[in-house]
């Protein structure tokens, strides 16, 4: 077995440890959003990449046209896109009603704000 | 890979939203080029049209730099690289990219591709499996997106009507002296 054949899943995977760290290190509340959405995009990749085959074609009828990549991770990868945009605004709204609360969105500020109080 | 970490770099939150919008971009011509079309339309209109969108609209109503973080990285780092270790060393065990025997093609995928056609009569396979065979899915995925908008209506117009009944109070105070004056 190849081991290079598998590079797919390391770009994955690296995107999504960038996303990882931008999670935890970063205390800004918008930052740490992207890092998420970063995340949840390295996930994508991986289940597209699944279904590909070499020279697959896409997965839309034709005469002619014997190989198909795999419709199925399309279909769930579909889904998850709306999924996560629907999550993202619901973050983000939070992150205004914080911002609104606490007139910040650095995650130390408002640890600090909660410590006061 | 280099918008990613740009993104992790930048403290200029306009900038990041910008290049998250291209890093979008990008992964959506990156399905275009692993043969999934429709998966690159959805990509490139929600991720990068309506992300960007809702995260300019947040900076709009927050601030946009971003503070020098307090603590130092290295505690991240390590605990982000052992857990890609692990990662990379299970791949190895995967099969490799583009491989045609990989499990994923040989369970339903190919009752799909040879029998969604007389079944269903649409020609591209994702429409017919996405409204027809996964129907159910696709509900539960409107009942996410409606559970979703409910909660940032919830959210953000408790957040007005709250502000708004202060300055209600606010100005009824001020008819009041006004009308004591």
């Amino acid at each position: 077995m190849d081991v290079l054949g598998h590079y797919n899943y390391w770009i994955v995977i690296f995107l999504m440890m960038a996303g990882l760290y931008t999670v935890i290190s970063r205390g800004n509340l918008v930052k740490k959003i992207a890092g998420l959405n970063i995340f949840q995009t390295s996930v994508f990749i991986m289940f597209i990449s699944f279904g590909y085959i070499s020279g697959s074609a896409p997965p839309i009828l034709e005469d002619g046209v014997t190989l198909y990549s795999n419709p199925l991770p399309h279909v769930l990868i579909l889904t998850a896109i709306v999924v996560g945009v629907a999550t993202t605004a619901l973050g983000l709204a939070l992150v205004v009603r914080i911002r609104e609360a606490y007139g910040t969105i650095e995650e130390e500020e408002i640890h600090s704000q909660d410590r006061d109080f | 890979m280099v918008v990613a970490i740009a993104v992790i770099r930048l403290r200029d939150l306009f900038a990041v939203v910008m290049l998250f919008g291209i890093y979008s971009l990008l992964s959506a011509a990156l399905f275009v080029a692993l043969a999934a079309p429709d998966v690159a339309f959805t990509e490139a209109v929600v991720g990068a049209g309506i992300s960007t969108v809702l995260m300019l609209a947040t900076l709009a109503m927050t601030s946009r730099h971003e503070r020098r973080p307090a603590h130092k990285p290295w505690l991240p780092l390590a605990v982000v690289t052992v857990t890609g270790a692990f990662l990379v060393y299970g791949t190895l065990d995967i099969p490799s990219f583009g491989a045609p025997d990989n499990p994923v093609h040989t369970h339903v995928a190919p009752r799909y591709l040879e029998e969604s056609g007389e079944e269903i009569g649409v020609p591209n396979v994702v429409t017919s499996v996405l409204s027809s065979y996964r129907g159910f899915d696709t509900f539960g995925e409107t009942v996410v997106v409606f559970t979703a908008g409910m909660g940032v209506l919830v959210l953000l117009g408790r957040g007005r009507r709250r502000r708004g009944e202060e300055e209600g109070e606010k100005r009824d105070s001020q008819g009041e002296k006004e009308g004591a004056a």
